[in-house]
């Protein structure tokens, strides 16, 4: 039976996970940056949503609302003012370097506004656990709630890239750039609507990571942040379904680590995971080999 | 001697390095004098050490991120292997070479040799990457390094060595043997054997071996790969002997800096502070403020952003936050093409005015 509750927990992880790495997947497919403030984006979420809800007691309803909403602001402002300058920049580092300076920054900011002390977040799921099989399981609110969101995001953001013109238009971008600009297409706005949306989810992660693991601390977000990348490039980087997949995979392979080799060794493991798939399928599991043009 | 002075005017390479060089000799003798003058604050002292150690990391770093071109976030992993073999080799043998300094070198070897090997092994695999993914695996890795590490322990007795992953008890030791690697308590008793003398030596040869790879053919060759893979390939420069080169020898000298690190401390363990994500990201902080590719800058970047934060204490708790700053307005002001323009543009602007009150003369 045990074996049951650690995979129900694994799939409630590995929810979380998806939702981050579908935010990686968009930016990394459209922009072809790593967008390594992700993590640190979800930790603002949780912290927005732990004002709102835990210091100034409104209702968990507003708490989300206003996570989602400064995310998709701080994405954006993140995007325009730190990234979008380096779009055309000689060498690939200098944005990848100025992504890790923002994830700096927002860590550090959080801890001068939040100190380091260790917040216990109070969970925005009001639902109760189900108990199955003679009560020998427990499948809690959260889990139902995070598989559940994340099952609908998942799904709508397929439907909005298919069958919507500014979804066709990402397509296009992340294509060729060039191409999509002659052909009328904003690709400035384009990139700055991809971000809001990458954040918009990195909230949701954040509020439903925190709701199932609730400590919140100014890291919290960088390796969740980490770990999701890892599931994005299972996946396939660039691939919705992959990094749904890779998320849910990645979050079982580490609870069941954790659960039946050791606690401490889940993480190293879950990096070699990483570096085993780059070496045997760089492209992971849904991606597109793209041959490399002189 | 006239000709040797010729030859340092005309050679741009050769004057760049003996400035670089003299600049690192002549801080040490000033330091040294003030050391014997007692004006030197115990807090200085104290830092003396880690100094020497940043510099070298600073220095190795930027061989792998501005010669070679590619991002590595897990220097600090390889500092913590060569920090760590040395110490163990040093704890083993505290008994068996009395002499400090034969010890010492023999360490010093020992973490180098090991960290190069690892950057081998790590780089054989992971260097077919690029970019983004080879900055995430690298990161991986020293978080690996890191864990793994914190979850060992070893033991000596007259049976040999003795390896357990779960407790001091497991290792099954004789009475007289003892334990050396404690899990995440680390080794603890490490002979204090690192000074500022020491650490300044280390930093010259690392930078002699380091400055005299950019400028010799292999350094060109790594050069031309950074510029561009495919040209360089089709000239038959051989990619991946000259990727690894620079990277194990970047990783060997992390190892020669986490030598220093252990050797100065009595204490040592894995943390995230010490040899942790953050650890790499600042010593990346120090490469791209002193100027990606620049060596001199790094050593200058490193000290300035170690002891800025000591000196002003007030500013100790914005330190990271500046660090952060730092890091993004560097990479906007340097690399981005608008910033570029705009530089060229006040550059010509302050030309063409100096021409111009010339010619009013």
């Amino acid at each position: 039976m045990s074996f049951v509750q650690y995979l129900i927990s694994g799939l409630s992880l590995g929810s979380v996970y998806a939702l981050i790495a579908l935010g990686y997947t968009m930016v990394y497919g459209i922009a072809k940056m790593l967008n390594f403030a992700h993590g640190d984006v979800i930790m603002i979420g949780a912290f927005s949503t732990y004002t709102i809800c835990n210091t100034m007691g409104l209702p968990p309803v507003a708490g989300v609302v206003a996570a989602v909403v400064i995310c998709t602001l701080l994405g954006v402002c993140i995007e325009k003012v730190a990234y979008k300058p380096l779009r055309k920049a000689s060498s690939p580092l200098a944005v990848l370097i100025t992504a890790i300076g923002v994830s700096y920054l927002l860590q550090n900011v959080a801890l001068l506004i939040f100190g380091t002390n260790t917040k216990a977040f109070s969970s925005v799921v009001s639902m109760n656990a189900i108990k199955l099989a003679d009560e020998q399981i427990t499948v809690t609110g959260e889990t139902i709630v995070t598989i559940i969101s994340c099952i609908i995001i998942m799904a709508g953001l397929m439907f909005f890239i298919k069958k919507t013109r500014a979804g066709q238009a990402m397509l296009a971008v992340s294509e060729d750039k060039g191409a999509a600009q002659l052909m009328g297409i904003n690709v400035n706005g384009t990139i700055a609507l991809t971000f809001a949306i990458g954040s918009a989810l990195a909230a949701i992660a954040g509020v439903l990571l925190c709701s199932a693991y609730p400590s919140l601390d100014p890291y919290t977000g960088s390796m969740p942040g980490i770990k999701a990348f890892v599931a994005a490039v299972f996946g396939g980087i660039g691939s919705i379904p992959g990094a749904f997949i890779g998320g849910i995979l990645l979050g079982i392979i580490e609870i069941f680590a954790k659960a039946y080799i050791s606690s401490q060794m889940a993480d190293a493991i879950v990096f070699a995971i990483l570096i085993v798939i780059l070496l045997i399928k760089p492209t992971g599991l849904f991606g597109k080999n793209i041959q490399e043009k002189v | 001697m006239n000709t040797f002075l010729m030859n340092i005017k005309s050679n741009k390479t050769l004057k760049s390095k003996i400035i670089t060089l003299g600049l690192v000799v002549g801080v040490y003798i000033i330091m040294q004098v003030l050391l014997s003058a007692g004006a030197v604050s115990s807090l200085i002292k104290g830092l003396l050490v880690p100094l020497c150690t940043y510099a070298i990391l600073a220095v190795s770093l930027n061989l792998t991120v501005g010669i070679l071109g590619e991002l590595s976030l897990g220097h600090a992993g390889f500092m913590c292997i060569g920090a760590f073999s040395s110490a163990f080799f040093s704890k083993c043998m505290q008994d068996a070479i009395p002499v400090a300094g034969i010890r010492f070198t023999a360490a010093i070897l020992i973490g180098a040799l090991c960290a190069g090997l690892f950057g081998l092994l790590i780089g054989i695999p992971v260097l077919r990457l690029k970019g983004d993914y080879l900055a995430i695996v690298t990161l991986a890795f020293g978080e690996i390094a890191k864990n793994v590490i914190n979850m060992l322990y070893i033991g000596i007795d007259e049976n040999g060595m003795h390896f357990s992953t779960k407790s001091t008890l497991e290792l099954n030791l004789s009475e007289n043997g003892r334990v050396i690697i404690q899990g995440a308590q680390g080794i603890t008793g490490t002979p204090n054997d690192s000074s500022f003398t020491v650490g300044i030596i280390l930093l010259l040869i690392t930078l002699l071996v380091i400055l005299n790879l950019i400028h010799s053919r292999d350094g060109r060759a790594i050069m031309a790969i950074r510029d561009n893979t495919i040209a360089a390939e089709s000239v038959g420069i051989n990619i991946t002997k000259y990727k690894l080169m620079a990277f194990s020898v970047s990783a060997a000298f992390a190892g020669v800096a986490g030598v220093l690190y252990a050797h100065n401390l009595s204490t040592l363990s894995a943390t995230p502070k010490n040899f942790g994500y953050n650890m790499s990201i600042m010593i990346l902080v120090f490469v791209v403020l002193g100027g990606i590719g620049n060596i001199r800058g790094s050593i200058i970047a490193s000290v300035i952003l170690t002891l800025l934060p000591e000196l002003l204490r007030s500013l100790n708790d914005y330190r990271m936050l500046i660090y952060a700053i730092v890091l993004i307005v560097m990479m906007l002001f340097n690399w981005a093409p608008a910033c570029i323009q705009w530089r060229e543009k006040v550059v010509y602007k302050l030309k063409a005015k100096k021409i111009r009150t010339k010619e009013a003369e």
